[in-house]
């Protein structure tokens, strides 16, 4: 167990090493400059762009050796200073993303647990039961081929511009200040219902069709034929089954993380959710790259803290992980 | 002898298509993604109009005469769906073929090899697997400003390969114990020979289902990328069409025309692309078969 968790670590570790280094030097090695890009937005007098921008180079360090710019970027990281936004003016890019991380993490967490949940107990009832097989299976195909953006697209039409039962955009009323009264609880619920439905549908047929499918080839196997033959009831059978189904799902969940992620910016971005999407959407909109930047690390910060939660629990779930697998062979 | 040789062979490809024409799955899937293959190549014959000539007619709804109506520029919805369609199939099988590719490359020299070989190209691809690729796609896309159809699909495939050389390492690595790559390797083969003669062949439905697998995702990728305001700057695509019906209030207006189209054909192809594979399981898989 604990190779098992040392090899995970290593591979974290490496794994954040790995995007720090592109976060840096992608800016680096693509064609075109930000900070030409920052003083073609300004209107400067003649002559002037000259000084702005060995002023900016100098503030961000560019005039520096490679290697020199590299560890400062690193000592900035640990420090929590990832620059100054451009798109939102005089704010630190550290606090434009912790004042949108709530609105996301907000969506997220209960989005990818219930549609992981439901979409796992649905999955595991429809297999092998030709009624509901029918129907949960082309459900489940076609939600999970749906672009996320688009099913957000289709929930604002019907229900934000046709029914006009649920609000179109924002995170909550425009104007109403913040506070702990009922009135701005509600809002905010009204405003989250919607984005927080098409992450969870799209996450539930995906599960769904997982589980249906691994239950099958585990009612297949010589347990479960061993526990029929000796006359057992097809509830146990099919609890067995469920739990050595979870498995898969439970790497599954890790492995998805990523694609939930992008799912929930592209949401966001539909319904002017002010979490991350939306911010990442404005800061492309306006060049505004440190913002990028600062977005790409929380993002796989959160990634990778999300992924050691689930071999945490994979842990303790298998107890053949427990035992001493190593974890390397799949 | 060869005769002898062949008739198995003949035999199972007789197999394979007799269950392969009588599966419901494979057929429906297959009709819907060919359905949109015959629109994106004739559609643009049918177009009466550019995709991004600007018109007199504003945010007409589905008439005659603009068949997806029209934007709020007086652009034909319909047009542009065509070749935002066809961009979409491009995007679709050179990054799926591109990351079906570098999958292959590792999984089979990962599983075959092992030592390590294997260990450093296991690490490679979990570090990949973890690092949300989005992310990375977003950063790389954002810098470059000139950006094309086929550069966007370079990438795509740059970044999706990972889960495929995983699980295309772990097959290769069960075929790798069988005893007729044993007699392969006595009989002197090299190690790639051995790969493209006796390992592939024998997996071949198996990375047949992966490459549409990865297609299905190349094609989700790219339209969530384009609808971010990332797609390529030249040219058109369904995810732009959405973007841009987003930007322009197409909801508050109740423009539906705009973005329903391009969100049915993604959900069609992509559906269907899925479908088709879970058809295929069931033709290549005996035990799957029994249902």
């Amino acid at each position: 167990m604990r190779s098992y968790f040392s090899r995970k670590l290593v591979t974290y570790g490496l794994t954040f090493f790995v995007a720090v280094t592109i976060d840096w030097a992608i800016p680096r090695l693509m064609p075109g400059n930000p900070i030409q890009g920052l003083i073609a937005r300004m209107t400067l007098p003649p002559g002037a762009s000259q000084a702005v921008t060995a002023y900016y180079e100098k503030v961000y360090g560019l005039n520096q050796p490679i290697w020199h710019q590299y560890l400062s970027f690193w000592t900035g990281l640990i420090h929590g200073n990832l620059g100054q936004s451009i798109y939102v003016v005089g704010s630190p890019v550290s606090s434009v993303i912790a004042q949108a991380l709530p609105y996301t993490l907000g969506l997220l967490v209960p989005a990818i647990l219930l549609g992981w949940y439901a979409g796992n107990k649905v999955g595991a009832m429809a297999a092998r039961r030709k009624v509901l097989d029918n129907t949960v299976l082309p459900a489940g195909y076609l939600l999970t081929a749906t672009p996320y953006m688009w099913l957000a697209l289709l929930l604002a039409w019907v229900f934000g511009s046709v029914l006009r039962i649920l609000p179109l955009a924002g995170g909550s009323t425009f104007g109403m200040p913040p506070s702990f009264s009922w009135p701005f609880i509600e809002s905010l619920l009204q405003h989250w219902f919607l984005p927080f439905a098409s992450l969870f549908l799209v996450g539930f047929g995906g599960w769904a069709i997982g589980m249906r499918n691994v239950i099958i080839y585990e009612l297949e196997a010589d347990y479960a034929h061993y526990l029929e033959a000796l006359g057992a009831p097809q509830r146990l059978i099919r609890r067995y089954a469920f739990r050595n189904a979870m498995l898969p799902q439970i790497t599954g969940l890790a492995l998805a993380i990523g694609a939930v992620v992008a799912g929930a910016l592209v949401t966001e971005i539909v319904f002017a959710y002010p979490g991350l999407g939306s911010l990442v959407f404005n800061a492309i909109l306006n060049s505004d790259y440190f913002l990028l930047q600062g977005i790409f690390l929380f993002i796989i910060i959160g990634v990778l803290i999300a992924n050691f939660v689930v071999d945490v629990v994979y842990v303790l779930v298998d107890p053949r992980t427990r035992i001493g697998m190593q974890g390397g062979r799949t | 002898m060869p005769a002898l040789a062949r008739r198995p062979a003949m035999s199972t490809r007789r197999e394979v298509l007799y269950f392969a024409v009588r599966n419901r799955k494979l057929v429906i899937g297959l009709s819907v993604v060919l359905a949109f293959v015959v629109i994106a190549v004739v559609g643009p014959f049918l177009a009466r109009y550019s995709p991004n000539t600007i018109g007199p007619d504003v945010r007409m709804a589905p008439s005659a005469a603009h068949w997806l109506g029209t934007t709020s520029f007086g652009e034909d919805v319909f047009s542009q769906f065509v070749y935002g369609l066809q961009n979409t199939f491009v995007v679709g099988l050179l990054g799926g073929g591109i990351a079906a590719s570098a999958g292959m490359v590792v999984g089979f020299v990962s599983g075959y090899r092992g030592g390590w070989i294997d260990e450093i190209l296991n690490m490679i691809t979990n570090v990949f697997l973890v690092i949300p690729t989005f992310a990375v796609l977003l950063i790389i896309a954002a810098y470059l400003t000139v950006r094309g159809v086929v550069v966007e699909a370079v990438f795509i495939g740059l970044t999706s390969w990972p889960w495929a050389a995983r699980a295309i390492r772990a097959q290769t690595f069960s075929l790798g114990g069988r005893e007729f790559i044993g007699i392969a390797r006595l009989s002197g083969l090299s190690s790639w020979r051995i790969i493209f003669t006796e390992i592939a062949p024998n997996m071949a439905s198996y990375l047949f289902m992966t490459f549409i697998l990865l297609f299905g995702g190349a094609i989700l990728i790219a339209a969530t990328l384009d609808f971010i305001g990332l797609g390529p700057t030249t040219g058109g695509s369904l995810g732009l069409m959405m973007n841009r019906a987003v930007l322009w209030s197409a909801l508050q207006f109740g423009m539906w025309w705009w973005f329903i189209p391009p969100g049915v054909a993604i959900m069609g192809v992509v559906g269907g692309l899925y479908v088709m594979n879970v058809g295929l399981d069931e033709v290549f898989n005996p035990r799957l078969r029994a249902m």
